[in-house]
């Protein structure tokens, strides 16, 4: 359970970025979480709301984009999601490929009031 | 409502300090490994017959990280090397910083290998780069020959797995063949060591990785010119 120390992270990207927003309301942050990441998305949607409530941040709602696993057939050039740890290529049957994505933490937006 | 990109990983600071901290063993030539596992899979077992069979002329330090307890470091520090206990205090990971700390008055310059080990959980650890060269997996034979395919992160991001406590084997209902195969589903070039802890069997194959591992270590580094400024 080290979503809390997570969703801190991300606040605290958050209120870096609102310093800089002349007094704009952040309303919406995005991120981007990989199956490999060893997140919980709902685990972090609970420590994130825990976190803003009561808080200036407040109603800061977070947006989880899930991403997965994809290899590349070094043979074919083919990237796909691999389903269930088939890391078969499916186009031409490659055995051996290589991974590409899958293990994001990453920070992907800010909405804010255009008030 | 206008919606801005936001680049950068989520924890880029403790990113930021693992970096440093790769730099400074790269800079000083020490290999530094990291043991994760479940609770009780034999990381401290491994890391004590590790310093009782340590090569003479060769500096090895511990740093061990526990919710709670000093138990690890006493255990592990009968064998006359540096080593220092890194309590969390409920935290289910170590991350860079605490590293970066227990570090401060510890001389890198005057170490050839660096272990850490994790707090027993196969989850968070995953998540926190502390600068490592390579993740070390545990697994034991008490555990199921399935937990690669339960917690592939851990078993992905590591770069060797040893199965432990294989002395148990005709005892308890765990295929190993199977435990090797589903972790190459997980992560098809992971090396795999097996060895028992309490027989002693395999640990040869361990100290010749680790040797093999920091000279791989070293020949991928720049080799550091001797600076005292450092640390």
């Amino acid at each position: 359970m080290h979503e809390m120390g997570i969703a801190n992270a991300i606040l605290e990207a958050v209120v870096t970025e609102a310093t800089r927003l002349n007094g704009q309301h952040p309303s919406r942050v995005g991120v981007r979480i990989g199956e490999l990441a060893a997140v919980d998305p709902e685990a972090l949607h609970f420590c994130f709301d825990a976190l803003v409530r009561g808080t200036d941040l407040e109603p800061l709602e977070l947006d989880i984009e899930l991403c997965p696993r994809k290899h590349r057939c070094p043979q074919c050039d083919e990237v796909f999601p691999v389903v269930d740890y088939f890391t078969e290529c499916p186009r031409c049957g490659g055995l051996r490929t290589e991974f590409v994505s899958g293990d994001e933490l990453e920070l992907a937006f800010l909405e804010v009031d255009d008030q | 409502m206008i919606r801005m990109p936001m680049e950068g990983k989520v924890l880029k600071e403790n990113d930021r300090i693992a970096l440093a901290l790769r730099e400074q063993y790269a800079a000083q030539g020490v290999l530094c490994l990291n043991l994760v596992s479940s609770p009780g899979s034999g990381k401290t077992s491994l890391l004590e017959r590790t310093l009782e069979r340590w090569p003479t002329g060769h500096a090895v330090a511990v740093l061990t990280g526990d919710i709670q307890t000093e138990n690890d470091a006493q255990r592990l520090r009968r064998f006359g090397f540096p080593v220092k206990q890194i309590t969390t205090g409920g935290t289910c990971h170590l991350d860079a910083r605490m590293i970066q700390r227990a570090l401060e008055d510890w001389r890198l310059q005057d170490l050839d290998v660096l272990l850490l080990e994790n707090v027993g959980n196969l989850v968070c650890p995953s998540s926190y780069d502390l600068g490592e060269a390579a993740k070390v997996v545990v697994l034991s034979v008490t555990e199921g020959e399935d937990k690669p395919l339960k917690y592939p992160s851990m078993f992905f991001k590591s770069e060797l797995m040893v199965i432990n406590k294989t002395d148990l084997l005709p005892y308890v209902p765990f295929a190993i063949e199977k435990a090797v195969e589903n972790a190459r589903r997980v992560h098809a070039d992971l090396e795999i060591l097996k060895l028992s802890c309490l027989t002693g069997n395999g640990l040869t194959e361990w100290m010749q990785w680790l040797v093999s591992r920091r000279n791989s270590f070293l020949a991928g580094v720049q080799r550091p010119v001797p600076d005292s400024s450092c640390v």
